[in-house]
């Protein structure tokens, strides 16, 4: 049984559920007192110098790697890990750059969110302004250009989506789109005037790097060249959508409240590596100022305010793959995260656009 | 024409950072810089609203909290997206520890 159409939201930016979404004060911040907040906001090039070299050491030495033993057996399972710090690497590091806290020096922010960006294949002005509207209206419908699992999920697309390869060969299409200075009616509600036209010329840029490497490949008739550049980006994100998923799926929308509508999941160091510590995602949404390095120190400092972070991924898998099964005949089924006894209870709210409705 | 009216003491604010000061129906950001001077903007972001008293200050930047884009507080340029508006400036003065602003002619 699927779910019938009048339980079928319109998650459309330009549709009837498109109105205002909540006042930034009255979203809920756990309170953190004013001094210890501005230690965690601090910027500081060194922690992020090193994840960073370390991140790039890997990228460089599998991929030369991947050159030395091309055409051996070798060249498999390096492949699978070059993919994973390149593809998976690199997605999470785009989204860091993109909030510009990663470094205190800027230039170094926004030259890692470019490379980044190109290297999850993603034009950076478009995901810059859809990113602040993600922020703005996390998981409102109507709003928030990023909700990837729309109630009724389809466990087609939902399956997909963990490899990423539908939303990759999407971000082709809009690259070869936005090359030729075409917008959709749903982009323009978010990306402003004076950055169209950059967004035009990154993608034109983005397509020229990509077209030079199959050229490469061609005339070397090798997939060597496209395998380090290109490629890595649809075989080697999945590890990084593995982990977004739990980001916000499943969860409730329409509620003005970070804790009730993403998750924060325990990793091990590696994936936590790979993923930049974005499983800290409700310290992520409520604090975006706080840098990626310091967001395991924001999730002590307001972890009792805030429902029991999950033990593992496959802690969240277990909650999430179910409440997917049901929203397939019960789209307004959601997972609703208890609070701590003590912790403050979500403020009463009803979205403006509803209010009107009624 | 010139209107100053007192808004906190000086030691109110720390270096380096920056407070919430409401007047009326106003709302302000007053600012002491690492070489300690004083500065005063309008308090919300022109991106979308937000009271950049719980945003950071670094050197001569605010950086909001909402989205992080960034304004020279000096002069209210704005200094990374999302913010693209120009903040409203105040003249200040301090005298006797107290900090004053000028709410008749901002620029
Ligand atoms: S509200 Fe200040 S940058 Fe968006």
């Amino acid at each position: 049984m699927t779910a019938n159409a009048a339980d079928k939201r319109d998650y459309s930016l330009t549709g009837p559920n498109s109105g205002p979404g909540f006042t930034p004060s009255e979203w809920y911040s756990s309170r953190i007192p004013r001094k210890r907040l501005k230690e965690l906001m601090k910027r500081s090039d060194r922690p992020s110098m090193v994840n960073y070299s370390i991140w790039l050491g890997f990228v460089l030495a599998l991929g030369a790697l991947l050159i030395v033993t091309w055409g051996t057996v070798w060249a498999f399972p390096i492949a699978i890990l070059y993919g994973v710090f390149y593809g998976s690497g690199a997605d999470s590091r785009w989204h860091e750059c993109g909030h510009g806290t990663v470094f205190k020096t800027q230039w170094l922010n926004n030259f890692f969110y470019q490379a980044a960006s190109f290297m999850s294949l993603r034009n950076p002005y478009l995901w810059r302004w859809s990113h602040t509207r993600h922020h703005t209206d996390t998981v409102i419908v109507g709003r928030d250009p990023e909700i990837a699992f729309p109630r009724p999920p389809s466990i087609g697309v939902w399956i997909s989506n963990l490899l990423y390869i539908p939303a990759l060969t999407g971000e082709l299409n809009k690259m070869l789109k936005l090359s030729f200075g075409k917008l959709t009616e749903e982009q323009k509600d978010f990306l402003i005037e004076a950055d169209r036209n950059k967004a035009f010329w990154a993608s034109r840029i983005q397509l020229a790097i990509l077209v030079s490497i199959a050229g490469l490949s061609i005339s070397l008739q090798s997939w060597l060249p496209l395998m380090l550049v290109g490629l890595p980006t649809f075989y080697g994100s999945w590890l990084h959508h593995i982990m977004a998923t739990t980001q916000h799926a499943g969860l409730a929308e329409d509620v003005p409240d970070h804790r009730m509508n993403s998750r924060t999941v325990y990793l091990n160091p590696f994936f936590q590596f790979i993923y930049s510590n974005m499983n800290y995602h409700v310290e992520h949404h409520m604090y975006p100022m706080v840098p990626f390095h310091a967001l395991p120190a924001l999730h002590e400092e307001i972890k009792a305010d805030c429902p029991l972070a999950y033990p593992s991924l496959w802690a969240a898998y277990r909650e999430m793959i179910p409440a997917v099964l049901k929203q397939q005949t019960d789209p307004n089924f959601y997972i609703k995260r208890p609070l701590p006894a003590d912790a403050m209870p979500t403020p009463d709210y009803q979205r403006p656009v509803l209010q009107a409705a009624e | 024409m010139a209107t100053w009216i007192e808004a906190c003491a000086a030691e109110d604010v720390e270096n380096e950072d920056l407070i919430r000061f409401d007047h009326n129906e106003q709302t302000f950001a007053i600012y002491r810089s690492p070489d300690d001077e004083y500065y005063c903007t309008a308090g919300l972001c022109t991106h979308e609203e937000v009271h950049l008293s719980d945003g950071l200050v670094m050197g001569h930047i605010i950086e909001c909290p909402m989205h992080n884009g960034q304004f020279d507080y000096r002069t209210g340029a704005p200094r990374r997206s999302p913010a693209c508006i120009k903040l409203k400036i105040y003249p200040v003065k301090v005298e006797n520890g107290t900090v004053f602003i000028d709410i008749g002619e901002p620029s």
